[in-house]
């Protein structure tokens, strides 16, 4: 083929930088790279000559000094004593529960919704649209405030579950207390405690939390092993030997067994003078934050499972039943692996905001990482430099660590296409 | 045959019967409910769910709504007509809060008399909207320019405002609708000088502020068109630094020069008395607007086969998408001063709109980008094909397309952008949600009220959004080329 553009004996003029598409490109670059780096030298010069009229530096060395603030309810042990960065691990953990809680809960409602919404129920389906439209339409943070409202102003005091005949009852057959300032909720306890592994700076993980990890994992592994021997079997005899049983018996069995061995229980939250003690006592913003999550983030998780379902061909369950597949074996094996291939992106992205979405935890005072970190730290130090770049970059990478799980799991989910 | 079975049979019929109305269960609402709601036990038990979550919602919420008290100057006043009217235990919503301090919600502290000019401004964006939302179908033009106009000169009336300006807005709504039965595209002029008008009615001060932001681009093309006579290359140039050097040292005294001789001012608004709806539209019109085109920067630069182009965009795109908006507005009010020259600092109100431009801009990105994958390749082969060029090609092309296909997520985009707007109350903004319901209920006449307001404000979010996506679907039918 004959090459059109100028011959590369020609003489090399200046324009030929902007006209000859072989160096155009080049050019372009080198323009936009210089002048990203004179917005960089602009804004880091700009810093530093502002840091030096306010006579500050930037280090971070504060993240080491005694913090010297509470912080209600830390899921590890922290007191004003400790240090400021350790109050921002407690924020980071803080964000971590209510965003696992919140994703957990958000699917259960977005796939309930979602397929209720293609219910053939009229009034179910109508309901749910109903739900859908209403919570993506209006903006979180007036749910929030709603919830939060709703919380604070109408729930009765714990006193008020006091006497003989009080003026409120718990709910969930007697297991959960809703109160104007926590909500009561059973605990997990042990009469055998094996104590903990210390992994240092206080933090302890019980032998009982690492023995059921063990034996979970465990169970997974040899869950495989069962399938892959009756593989074997039927690609060599054609016959499967029945597996849900040894299955069944491989997962639960020896989890059953920890739960004796420790001697595991609930215990349940009761009134002791004018609070409720033996549960747990999770204050309301987490309550009050993590359902109004849940709540926003089912509305598109609803929209988006319908969609994958929509998206799924009448024409595949057709031929599934046409090939004589039951109905229950059509879903696991022909519409939900193409129907996950459409849902599990976008869930992705919404796992993404829910979590972005948790700093807003501000409006109920939730200490997360922006409350800690973001907040009292930042308000404290007067370090706002440090404190939010800081606070951005762990935001970020929290971001690309799930994100990343999710690409993970969508990959292995994904059609293998050619 | 049939003589013969007439002597056997004593009556043949000889007309046809009447169609037979179908039973009772197979007709009307009995079949539709049989059908859709006890069509076996699993939907019957539905159904049962369901009215019991209604059955549910109205026992709680009906009589509270029944019992509404619209006159009221207080909550007090209010809960004392509530007991005099339905009885000492009745409860009832106060929806006197609405009535008595709707102004705040829609306008924050805007100074009252002045109300009349956001109210034109937001009047006249819909004409400076014609050509681009409803520039295909004349019907809904008509309709849409009229309404307006019926209710931007009503509301102006009713809000006191000057018979100069309610001429002026009358003529430009009027010559709107004609222009846009003649030829809509001419509209266009009026959508370009939109943004300044619309910043100088909303701000107020002089108008030769504007007019010189608008000076600059003009000498740059003048400099384009002297310059490109000896050397294109300059004269690109010169098209970029004119305008910037002239907006940096000369726009600000010759504006001050020229309002000193003939004076073309308004009242001055700062940005502290925004607030309420006009502060969420102001924010989300001006986010809308510019992280739209931002956008698509981004999505072509991250397509690029410019590894340093795509690399930025990548880096800049993922940045943005990792953090909350709530981090990237503390960094527009605490930090920005750190970035600028020592002593300059400028509006919050800026600050926030680039900063929430800048985010909605990384999420449309990733949109557009999705648009872009999914046309076909043929298409850019074609395009290289007729010989476009690269720019061309995005123009003509590409770009139709892929934003045809992308409209659900752009406006999804939008949607999601005016919805965020109520997270400036956490840089001290006064958001219509929490900031303006806080400020009503330190009035000790209105202390401990919340659901009205909210109530109030959600149901405006709720219209304005909900409009949108349906404007978005509007949009696909009216676009879809392919006939299916």
């Amino acid at each position: 083929m004959t090459d059109f553009s100028a011959p590369a004996h020609a003489p090399f003029r200046l324009s030929m930088l902007i006209y000859d598409r072989r160096y155009r490109s080049m050019t372009f670059q080198v323009v936009v790279f210089i002048l990203v780096m004179a917005l960089a030298w602009w804004l880091i010069n700009n810093t530093v000559r502002n840091l030096a009229v306010l006579g500050k530096d930037f280090n971070f060395g504060f993240l080491f000094q005694r913090a010297g603030y509470d912080i209600p309810q830390t899921p590890i042990p922290y007191s004003s004593d400790d240090t400021h960065l350790r109050a921002a691990l407690v924020g980071v953990l803080n964000t971590l529960i209510v965003s696992i809680l919140g994703c957990i809960a958000a699917t259960v409602v977005g796939v309930i919704a979602g397929v209720a919404r293609l219910s053939n129920n009229w009034l179910i389906a109508r309901l749910m649209t109903v739900y859908v439209e209403i919570f993506r339409n209006i903006p979180l943070l007036l749910w929030i405030l709603v919830i939060l409202a709703i919380f604070t102003e109408t729930l009765p005091p714990p006193n008020a579950y006091r006497g003989d005949d009080p003026a409120a009852s718990m709910i969930l057959f007697d297991s959960v207390a809703l109160t104007n300032r926590y909500t009561a909720i059973p605990t997990l306890a042990m009469t055998n405690d094996p104590g903990g592994l210390d992994l240092g700076a206080q933090i302890v993980i019980s032998w009982a939390t690492v023995a059921f990890a063990v034996v979970l994992i465990g169970g997974w592994f040899a869950r495989r092993g069962v399938q892959n021997h009756a593989q074997a079997v039927q690609d060599a005899t054609g016959r499967r030997p029945a597996t849900w049983w040894k299955s069944l018996a491989v997962m639960t069995v020896p989890s059953l067994l920890l739960i004796w061995f420790f001697g595991l229980h609930l215990e349940y939250p009761e009134l002791r003078g004018f609070n409720f003690a033996g549960g747990l006592n999770v204050q309301n913003a987490l309550v009050v934050l993590w359902l109004a999550l849940t709540l926003y983030t089912g509305a598109f998780i609803a929209e988006i499972v319908r969609a994958g379902i929509l998206a799924v061909s009448k024409g595949q369950s057709e031929a599934a039943f046409a090939l004589g597949l039951r109905p229950r074996r059509t879903m696991s094996l022909v519409i939900l692996p193409q129907a996950l291939r459409v849902i599990i992106p976008p869930l992705i992205s919404q796992y993404l905001n829910l979590t972005k979405n948790s700093s807003l935890a501000i409006a109920v005072g939730y200490m997360d990482l922006r409350g800690t970190l973001g907040g009292t730290t930042l308000n404290q130090t007067g370090r706002e430099l440090e404190s939010i770049v800081l606070m951005m970059l762990i935001y970020l990478v929290l971001c690309l660590l799930i994100s990343a799980g999710m690409n993970l799991f969508n990959a292995r989910v994904k059609l293998k296409e050619r | 045959m049939s003589e013969i079975h007439a002597h056997t049979v004593s009556f043949v019929r000889d007309s046809m019967l009447p169609p037979a109305p179908p039973p009772e269960k197979e007709a009307g609402v009995v079949k539709w409910m049989r059908a859709n709601l006890f069509s076996g036990p699993v939907n019957t038990a539905l159904t049962v769910i369901g009215v019991m979550i209604v059955w549910f919602l109205v026992s709680h919420f009906w009589d509270w709504f029944a019992h509404s008290v619209w006159h009221a100057d207080s909550l007090g006043e209010c809960r004392r007509i509530i007991a005099e009217t339905w009885g000492e235990d009745a409860r009832g919503a106060c929806f006197g809060v609405i009535r008595e301090r709707w102004n705040q919600y829609i306008f924050g502290f805007y100074p009252p008399h002045l109300y009349w000019r956001p109210t034109m401004a937001f009047g006249l964006m819909f004409v400076a909207l014609t050509p681009m939302l409803f520039a295909e179908s004349r019907q809904i033009r008509r309709v849409v320019l009229v309404v307006t106009a019926i209710v931007t000169l009503w509301a102006m009336v009713a809000l006191n405002a000057p018979a100069g300006w309610l001429v002026f807005a009358a003529v430009v709504l009027i010559g709107g609708l004609a222009l846009s039965e003649i030829r809509p595209s001419s509209l266009l002029v009026f959508s370009l000088l939109y943004p300044f008008l619309g910043v100088w009615w909303l701000w107020g001060g002089s108008l030769w502020g504007p007019i010189f932001v608008l000076v600059g681009p003009l000498l740059g093309w003048l400099a384009f068109r002297i310059i490109g006579r000896f050397s294109s290359i300059l004269a690109s140039i010169a098209l970029i630094v004119v305008p910037v050097l002239f907006w940096i040292f000369l726009a600000g005294d010759a504006a001050r020069d020229a309002e000193n001789l003939l004076s073309l001012s308004i009242t001055p608004v700062s940005s502290d008395r925004f607030g309420g709806f006009l502060l969420s539209i102001t924010i989300g019109v001006a986010g809308i607007a510019l992280s739209l085109p931002l956008g698509i920067i981004l999505a072509l630069a991250r397509r690029s086969d410019m590894f340093l182009v795509k690399s930025l965009a990548v880096v800049f795109i993922e940045f943005i998408r990792g953090v909350p908006l709530i981090s990237l507005l503390f960094v527009a009010s605490l930090l920005l001063n750190y970035f600028l020259p020592p002593g300059v600092t400028f509006d919050i109100i800026l600050r926030v709109i680039i900063m929430v431009t800048l985010f909605s801009a990384a999420y449309m990105a990733e949109v557009i980008r999705g648009g872009l994958a999914a046309l076909p390749r043929g298409q850019y082969e074609a395009a290289d094909a007729l010989g476009l060029d690269y720019w061309k090609a995005q123009r003509l092309i590409v770009l139709p397309q892929a934003l045809k296909i992308s409209i659900p997520g752009i406006v999804s985009t939008f949607i999601g952008m005016f919805k965020d707007t109520t997270l400036v109350v956490f840089v001290g903004l006064y958001d219509p949600l929490k900031a303006m319901s806080d400020a009503v209920r330190a009035n000790i006449a209105w202390k401990g009220i919340y659901w009205e307001p909210f109530i109030f404000v959600g149901a405006i979010f709720f219209i304005i959004c909900f409009g949108m996506s349906r404007y978005s679907m509007y949009l696909e039918r009216r676009l879809a080329r392919d006939h299916r």
